[in-house]
Parts: structure tokens; C-alpha cells; sequence
């Protein structure tokens, strides 16, 4: 895995009207994990999006070195086609092959995306991300929907990938098990 | 990335085309002949009247049928993110609405031509209405498609954007009607030309300015 490192500095969001936080900074490097907390409609799913490059920052910059992953609600996978196919489309952009095995999409992927579960979905998209082969994995919510065998495989994988040197960062709300994982509580930085 | 460009291409055509995967891009077509079939009917079946206005009419039906596929060029893809993995990844906007636009051009162009033919002999059109119908058609259409992008990508995040892409896209195709349709009675090459030059400067700024509208919507 390539070498990545992730610096955020003095970041401020404002959605609107309203100043969701600022004044945030965090510095992660290989290996490291980091988990986002807060309840609903703080922000973590805009600093997520900040920080993968999709949204501005009010204030402040990030600077990434090495490729991004991102998992959020939206699998980004074509409704209308099979779930290998939809699949092989990001295979064969990423240049890797999808990994269906690790979720147990082995029996879905006949299966149009339209006609899956919200777990089956949220499954596929791990495939997705786990698939691109990117050393910064930003998850947004990556629990929601899945079942308790999911959940520990998500963990698991997220795990691997830390230990492989990536960089792993885990908005959610619920408890992401994960050791010697960072905790950053958003409504500190609330203003 | 090349070979990145080239998927998403084959994933848009695929999509695109008439009865690919996203559907209903049959219906431009139909809507055409469907105009072309019910217009002596509602004007009378003088062929003296139907050869003098049947050009216009075959244009007007040409460009309302531009209007029926814009719903699905854009937004799906912005609301399930695959616009998103694509910036994730260094595929500008830009690029992936560049081989958007060829795609939606190929989907709605040539079928739109070939069903000129049908339409010529539903409206009883001669020889040089046909051949100025078909050399305009052929100008003005990846003109059209351009618009219809660039409208699409500009209304993807709205709610009822589809309402407002149309009544959008009406005055922007004022040129290229003018110069299409005008060239049928004049009958002399200047007006195809210059529907052309509409059509290439319209398909030059067209990535560009949905690539914009893209990354707009991403911040709202």
C-alpha cells in the first residue's frame, strides 16, 4: 500500500446560515483509525465530504497524499444493472477485481441492484470501496443497515486496513469497535 | 485513466441508447413519428399545405423530442453518488459529461435521422425538403444534445427539475431552429452551415459548463 498521510487544519463548515463547527484539526498517517462522533446533524457527514475533496471548507484546508475511498448512503451502484455488473463497472475502472466473497454477495450478483436490501446494499458498497484498493478510507455511517455478522466483518476489514498502513476515518453514531482507534467528539467544536 | 474514460463511455452509451439499460430513450422516436403522423390530421391532408410546413413541423417535433431524455441523463447518477466516485478517483466533471454528451448524442441523433424517413412519407415531403431536413438534422442535433446536457446538469438537484429543463431548453434552441428550418424554403447550404457552427460551439462549452453545474451542485 502506498505511503498516505492525512492533515486537516483549522477547518470550519457552514451549511446555510448556521456555522456547523470550526476551528478543527486532526493529523493522521498510516495505520491510524480514527472515529468521528456526535449525534445527528453535526456535521460529520460534511466533514467527511470535506475532507474527501467534494465539498469546500468555509475556513481552513485539507491535505491528502495518497488515493480516497469513500462509503456514504449512496452505494453508487447503476439500479438497472446486476450487481456484478455494477460491481465490474469499478472493477475495471479501479483496475482490481471486486472481492464478493468477503460479504456473501457471491449469490446476489444476478440480482438487479434495484431489488437488494439497505444491508445488502451497504455490503456491495463495502465491496465497492474495499475493491479500489485507495489507502484512505473515509466511512460515513458504514454500520447502518447491517446485520451483527456484517458489522464484525466491516470491523474487521477496516482493521486489515490499518494494519496494512492505510488510513481509516468512521463517521457514525453508533460504536465502531476498532482497537487503538482515535476518538473525535464533533460537538466540541461546535461554536 | 484512459482506459477509465473508456468504461465510463461504454457504461453511458449502454445506458443510453435506444432500449438501454436506463429505458425509455425509444420514446424521442415515437414522439417524433407520433408528431408526424397527427399532423394531417389536425391541418388537413393537402399536400401543397403538408409539403410547405411539413419541414417546420418535422424540426419542431425534432426538438420537443430532444426535451423527453433529460430526466435520466444527470440526475440519477448525482443522487446514487457515481458522480461523486468519479471526482474520488481524478475524472473531472468535465470528462464524464464529454463522454456523457457523445453518448446521449449517439442514443438520440442517428435514430432521430432515420426516423426522418418515415416522417417524410407521412407528411408527403419532396426531394430537396427531405435532403435540407436530413443535412440540418444532422447539423443541429448534436447541438441539441448539447443543450439538453447542459440543462440536465444544471436542473440534476432540483426537485422538479424535468418541468423546468423544458422550458429552459426551448429558447436555447431558437438559433438552431431558425438556421435548421430555415434552410428548407431558401433551400441553399448557408443555413446548414451555420447551424453547424451553433452546434460545434454549443458541444465546445457543453462539458465545461455541466461540469460546472455538477461541482455546483455538490456544494448546495
Amino acid at each position: 500500500m502506498q505511503a498516505c498521510t492525512l492533515t486537516a487544519s483549522n477547518i470550519a463548515c457552514r451549511r446555510g446560515d448556521r456555522l456547523l463547527f470550526a476551528g478543527l484539526s486532526c493529523d493522521l498517517s498510516g495505520g491510524d483509525a480514527l472515529h468521528l462522533a456526535g449525534p445527528n446533524g453535526v456535521g460529520k457527514s460534511s466533514l467527511i465530504r470535506i475532507i474527501a475533496g467534494l465539498l469546500r471548507p468555509f475556513e481552513g484546508g485539507v491535505i491528502r497524499k495518497g488515493a480516497i475511498a469513500l462509503l456514504d448512503d449512496r452505494p453508487a451502484l447503476d439500479e438497472y444493472s446486476t450487481l456484478g455488473d455494477a460491481l465490474d463497472f469499478w472493477a475495471n475502472i479501479d483496475g482490481g477485481t471486486a472481492d464478493t466473497g468477503t460479504f456473501g454477495l457471491g449469490e446476489l450478483l444476478d440480482v438487479p441492484v434495484r431489488f437488494l436490501s439497505t444491508g445488502q446494499r451497504k455490503r456491495a458498497a463495502l465491496a465497492r470501496m474495499a475493491g479500489q484498493d485507495a489507502p484512505i478510507w473515509l466511512l460515513d455511517e458504514p454500520l447502518n443497515g447491517l446485520d451483527k455478522d456484517a458489522v464484525a466483518i466491516a470491523e474487521q476489514l477496516v482493521a486489515d486496513h490499518c494494519k496494512a498502513g492505510g488510513i481509516a476515518i468512521i463517521a457514525s453514531h453508533q460504536p465502531f469497535t476498532q482497537n487503538g482507534m482515535q476518538r473525535l467528539e464533533l460537538p466540541e467544536f461546535t461554536p | 485513466m484512459n482506459g477509465a474514460l473508456w468504461q465510463i463511455f461504454k457504461r453511458d452509451f449502454a445506458m443510453l441508447m435506444p432500449g438501454g439499460r436506463r429505458g425509455g430513450s425509444l420514446l424521442p422516436l415515437l414522439f417524433f413519428l407520433a408528431v408526424a403522423m397527427l399532423f394531417p390530421f389536425a391541418v388537413g391532408p393537402e399536400p401543397a399545405l403538408l409539403a410547405k410546413t411539413g419541414g417546420g413541423v418535422a424540426w419542431i417535433a425534432a426538438l420537443l423530442a430532444a426535451l423527453l431524455p433529460l430526466d435520466r441523463l444527470v440526475a440519477p447518477d448525482l443522487e446514487c453518488g457515481v458522480l461523486d466516485q468519479f471526482a474520488l478517483r481524478g475524472i473531472s466533471d468535465e470528462a464524464s459529461m464529454a463522454s456523457r454528451l457523445i453518448a446521449h448524442w449517439l442514443g438520440f441523433g442517428p435514430p432521430l435521422v432515420l426516423a426522418v424517413f418515415p416522417a417524410a412519407a407521412l407528411l408527403g415531403l419532396d426531394g430537396s425538403t427531405l435532403h435540407f431536413l436530413l443535412l440540418g438534422l444532422l447539423a443541429g442535433t448534436p447541438g441539441l444534445a448539447a443543450i439538453g446536457l447542459m440543462i440536465a446538469a444544471l436542473t440534476a438537484s432540483f426537485r422538479s427539475g424535468t418541468a423546468l429543463a423544458g422550458l429552459m431548453l426551448v429558447p436555447l434552441a431558437v438559433p438552431i431552429l431558425v438556421f435548421g428550418a430555415g434552410s428548407i424554403p431558401t433551400g441553399n447550404y448557408s443555413g446548414i452551415a451555420l447551424t453547424a457552427a451553433i452546434s460545434l460551439a454549443l458541444v465546445a462549452i457543453t462539458p465545461f459548463a455541466a461540469g460546472a453545474a455538477i461541482r455546483a451542485a455538490r456544494e448546495g
